[in-house]
């Protein structure tokens, strides 16, 4: 078990940037009265933020990944989280086998 | 905002809620958590230093970034810079999150030091109708922490012994629990343009520029399209 001096650092550089962008938030919380568009954008910022996360994967890495992706899709708009899951991971290995 | 909730929560069904919720997300997370720890080991990291950043830092995303662009030595403004732009999205989320929460302040600046996507997600939805108690998310992020960190270093302890990840589709788990989770948002026409441009920009700014600049353009294209969607009526 060995720990990097630098190493540790980085992981520390990295432990205060985030925390600082997860309490940051509760100072702007107070202030923040929105209403119309920009409620609607506001309420958009999940979605749009999962998706930029996992679109090179989805998306530019091949079309295994791309058609499991869209399987996925339509599997989540009637399934339960687990099982989507599950959806997504066979087809990517099937697919990944046929194509 | 300050009368009692009609139905009030006792503490064990929040946290049997809480585990219900948060037991898929978990699950899903077992194979990534393992992938993590090996592609570490796979960068040169000892199980130790995979411990100590999947605890610390506890950011699925950026914690990929930062092993996916990882050397020795480790480049520590370039790490603390990928960091800040993945997890930037984080203060939206706790200034939308943090007003739904009955906890005192000092609780939620200890608590919010466990926010995921996935925490708050499952949050923010069962936020629609009542508030969010300490007991719910101590319970739903503390499983999670503990799941990710236990599997971070399993992952790394096993290191080679696992072989390539990507045969078993396990690379493959974290897409699909985000595809899931975006479709929890509902389907209606703004969410749809939001997600279409939000994915078309991440893909085409992540072949031009690479990673991580594909969260930050993919995102604020997408809630400035949801923006433009939304459309004068919403304003009046």
């Amino acid at each position: 078990m060995s720990l990097d001096t630098t190493t540790f650092l980085a992981i520390l550089a990295m432990a205060i940037v985030t925390y600082a962008t997860r309490i940051a938030g509760l100072f702007i919380a107070d202030r923040l009265v929105l209403s119309g568009r920009a409620k609607t954008a506001f309420d958009a910022i999940p979605p749009a933020v999962l998706v930029a996360v996992i679109a090179p994967t989805a998306l530019t890495t091949g079309w295994a990944e791309a058609l499991a992706a869209a399987i996925t899709a339509v599997a989540a708009t009637r399934l339960p989280l687990l099982a989507t899951v599950a959806v997504g991971v066979a087809s990517v290995v099937v697919l990944r086998q046929v194509l | 905002m300050d009368q009692v909730n009609p139905h009030t929560p006792s503490k064990g069904n929040d946290a049997r809620a809480a585990l219900r919720d948060i037991l898929p997300v978990a699950v899903a997370a077992i194979p990534i958590s393992l992938l993590f720890g090996a592609v570490a080991v796979g960068k040169g990291l000892s199980p130790l230093e995979v411990g100590l950043m999947s605890a610390l830092v506890f950011a699925g995303g950026a914690q990929f970034a930062a092993i996916e662009t990882w050397i020795h030595p480790a480049p520590i403004l370039v790490l603390a810079f990928s960091t800040l732009l993945i997890n930037a999205r984080h203060v939206l989320m706790a200034a939308s999150l943090g007003p739904k929460m009955r906890v005192t302040t000092t609780q939620k600046f200890f608590g919010f030091a466990f926010l995921t996507d996935e925490s708050w997600a499952l949050s923010e939805r069962r936020a629609l109708d009542r508030p969010i108690t300490g007991t719910y998310w101590g319970a739903l992020s503390g499983t999670l922490f503990l799941t990710w960190v236990s599997g971070t270093v399993l992952g790394a302890i096993l290191g080679s012994f696992l072989g390539d990840p990507g045969r078993l589709g396990a690379d493959f788990a974290f897409t699909a629990l985000f595809i899931g989770l975006v479709a929890g948002f509902g389907l209606s026409r703004v969410n749809l343009v939001t997600v279409a441009v939000s994915a078309g920009v991440a893909a085409l700014v992540y072949l031009v520029a690479g990673a991580p600049w594909h969260v930050a353009a993919g995102a604020l294209s997408g809630i400035a399209a949801a923006y433009a969607a939304a459309g004068k009526e919403a304003d009046a």
